[in-house]
């Protein structure tokens, strides 16, 4: 049998091209192993049978994560999965237009976004809502891109959490580009970099490392020496398409090409995920980025609440993975140990309902975006020829009454 | 394209040097530099080379490697990065060697460049100048002569000018990179070293607004409207047309997005004759925007249709035959004789 490291680089003649539109039997089993176990490199720190593993390397990343501070990523996860949990029910009551899950993914997210300082800067996709809500974005400012309102209004300097990008892999060359500042700043390695030292981390998914612009931002961030974390959550699934359809060996070897590190991280670990991302983290702040981490995790949900799973993945995988929940593992390593009574959990959820309610209540009541908002901030400067546009549509609409239509 | 490599320009008597585009370019870019350190430039072989055209020559030497950027050789990634640096509060000049090699950055450019603005409610700004040589008669291979400025003046969200003379070039890119949105800035690549365009440039005048139009000469026969290295064939036609008796008022544009053409339709007015002047193919071209919009501002004083002189709806061609495919003087002359004989 294959392992997961070999299957999606099969020996000549030893089986149909890559390319075959039907997968073997042998190719469905060694694709479950390989998107279950995530190969030999794997790094965890919490097992999904919520064990803590010791780590040489990594420990010290989280020797400050005490019982209280588990419990805060374990409320962190709640949270961010109810909200999740709600904007997809509120879709499918039609008061969204789009929703896009990240059930699943509340690890890499939470773990990934609590590892960052205050000024540090992050470059998301259009799935980070678990690393908004960690750059203290109030979740519910995330809704109008969803209810097609606005297209994301929330403060970006002051989050130091960019707009969502939806053009996939486009905000890889944009953070490149922005750690470049960073470094160009004087804000990496010296002797106060514990102070004053700044990095970056950008969110893609696996089906944006076929990107050119992700390939360039690798190779700009590495010839600039930026400090910048790649943060890439293989989630296994590009819509219909496998990571094997994306390349033939394991996303986080592809750092060794472009001259940096590549790391292989548990994505449903949320200890290992802030254990690696505060090592990479730092690495940048001291001048060695960029770091490529490959969270290794699974999209529990659809893509978007457009798309419809069952056409192209195996139940079976499916229940495989809901074995290894981000956020069941820490429930029990909490309750076996003693750190959490049901109480506590109870508590959580209770104040995760309270979450959603006030997301359901906001979203009901948004207000309407004004017709001149088409026209606003189109550009910095005004241009005289949308201006007059603007004012002949205006006075157009005007003319059906009091701007009713 | 051997320019003398001069790292440093010297400081001049007066406030008037006698320029080339090319050196008025150079010159711009350095005044921009001094005045703003957030000002950098980016782009390939833009340091130690001075760029293939050498516009950006001498500034590294001065600046610094942190200020002129050699980039590794892709286009998405200048541009992409440059907007990252934006955001972190840079003032980015991309360099884009050859405008046939824009296109791995048009993603960047329409995606990102022009809808950040927008899409952050104002919040983010993107203040980026791509500088990008352009339009033929160099006798190049191909991917180096066409005229693509129609594709951006499309695009909301972006600013798009080209220069025609020293003077402008001089002044329009600085006053494009103190810009706060995004600008396209469209340079004619043949004219860059032409002697013939020399030009006194007064570095402490006061310029004119980048945004606006210019009657470059006046005249009641026809009006001629053009931009960047078109404007010098509609120059030279009406010199030629001046002999016969025939007065052609001229037009720069300057500005392609947004487009200023309350002169063009003053102008027209009086002369009742419009005829537009492009390299760039015809279909679905800012020739096309200037027609439609004359058309609808000017209706009661045509005497003619609109017609435009332009390249024709092909690649551009093998350059030896693109002397069919640019518009010059001949053909310019013979649309004026249309719309006069309409």
């Amino acid at each position: 049998m294959p392992s997961p490291e070999q299957w999606t680089r099969p020996e000549p003649g030893a089986g149909p091209a890559a390319t075959a539109a039907e997968p073997t039997p042998e190719q469905v089993i060694a694709g479950l192993r390989a998107t279950t176990e995530g190969g030999a490199e794997l790094t965890q720190l919490l097992t999904p049978e919520g064990e803590r593993v010791s780590s040489a390397m990594f420990d010290p990343y989280v020797a400050d994560i005490d019982v209280e501070a588990l419990r805060g990523l374990y409320r962190d996860m709640v949270l961010v999965r109810r909200a999740d949990r709600e904007a997809n029910a509120m879709q499918r009551q039609g008061q969204l237009g789009i929703w896009v899950p990240l059930l699943g993914q509340e690890a890499a997210q939470v773990g990934s976004g609590r590892a960052l300082k205050p000024h540090d800067m992050a470059f998301p996709s259009y799935r980070e809502h678990g690393v908004a809500y960690t750059r203290g974005v109030d979740f519910r400012e995330l809704l109008g891109i969803f209810r097609c309102t606005d297209h994301g209004g929330w403060d970006f300097q002051q989050h130091r959490f960019h707009p969502y990008t939806i053009v996939i892999g486009n905000q890889v060359l944009n953070a490149a580009g922005y750690a470049m500042g960073q470094k160009f700043d004087g804000k990496v390695g010296g002797a106060d970099a514990e102070d004053t030292a700044e990095a970056t981390i950008c969110y893609f998914g696996d089906g944006a490392t076929s990107q050119g612009d992700v390939h360039e931002g690798f190779v700009w961030a590495a010839v600039y020496d930026a400090p910048l974390v790649f943060f890439c959550q293989n989630n296994q699934w590009a819509i219909s398409e496998p990571t094997e359809r994306q390349s033939r060996l394991p996303l986080y070897q592809r750092a060794r090409g472009y001259g940096f590190p590549g790391i292989r991280v548990d994505g449903n670990d949320v200890l290992g995920c802030l254990a690696v991302t505060r090592w990479a983290l730092e690495e940048c702040r001291h001048g060695n980025g960029p770091v490529l981490i490959e969270a290794f995790t699974y999209r529990m949900d659809a893509h978007t609440t457009t798309d419809d799973p069952t056409r192209y993945r195996l139940t079976d995988e499916l229940e495989v993975w809901k074995h290894k929940d981000p956020i069941e593992r820490v429930r029990v390593h909490l309750a076996r140990s003693g750190g959490a009574d049901q109480e506590f959990f109870d508590d959580v959820q209770a104040e995760a309902d309270r979450f959603a309610a006030e997301l359901r209540d906001y979203c009901f009541n948004m207000p309407e975006p004004p017709p001149e908002r088409v026209f606003a901030n189109v550009y910095a400067e005004a241009s005289p020829v949308l201006e007059a546009q603007r004012e002949e549509y205006l006075s157009y609409l005007a003319g059906f009454g009091a701007g009713e239509h | 394209m051997a320019a003398p490599v001069k790292s440093t320009v010297d400081t001049p008597t007066s406030s008037v040097q006698n320029l080339t585009i090319g050196k008025a370019l150079n010159l711009g870019l350095r005044r921009a530099m001094e005045a703003d350190d957030k000002v950098i430039v980016m782009g390939e072989d833009v340091g130690k080379l001075g760029g293939v055209f050498r516009i950006t020559d001498g500034l590294q030497k001065d600046f610094g490697e942190h200020r002129v950027l050699d980039t590794p050789l892709a286009e998405s990634g200048i541009i992409g990065t440059a907007v990252g640096l934006a955001v972190r509060g840079y003032r980015p000049v991309c360099e884009i060697q050859f405008e046939g090699f824009i296109f791995p950055g048009f993603d960047q450019i329409s995606s990102q460049v022009a809808k950040l603005h927008y899409r952050t409610q104002g919040k983010v700004k993107v203040p980026i100048v791509i500088r990008v040589p352009y339009g033929g008669g160099i006798g190049a291979v191909e991917h180096h002569s066409e005229s693509p400025e129609s594709l951006f003046s499309h695009i909301a969200g972006l600013k798009v000018v080209s220069c025609s003379n020293p003077v402008d070039a001089y002044w329009m890119i600085q006053q494009a990179i103190s810009a706060d949105d995004p600008v396209l800035f469209f340079e004619p690549k043949r004219l860059y070293h032409s002697g013939a365009l020399k030009a006194p440039v007064d570095t402490a005048a006061t310029p004119d607004p980048l945004f606006a139009s210019r009657v470059l000469r006046r005249g009641d026969a026809a009006t001629l409207v053009a931009y960047g290295p078109s404007v010098k064939v509609c120059l030279d036609a009406a010199t030629a047309a001046e002999e016969e008796g025939r007065a052609l008022e001229v037009i720069d544009l300057r500005t392609l997005s947004p487009l200023d053409l309350e002169p063009v339709f003053e102008s027209v007015r009086r002369t009742g004759r419009l005829i537009t002047v492009s390299e760039a193919s015809a279909e679905s071209s800012l020739t096309s925007e200037i027609a439609a919009r004359v058309q609808q501002e000017c209706f009661y004083s045509l005497e003619a249709p609109v017609l435009r002189v332009t390249g024709f709806d092909t690649p551009y061609p093998p350059s030896k035959l693109e002397e069919h495919f640019l518009p010059d003087l001949d053909r310019v002359l013979h649309a004026v004789d249309r719309a006069l004989d309409w």
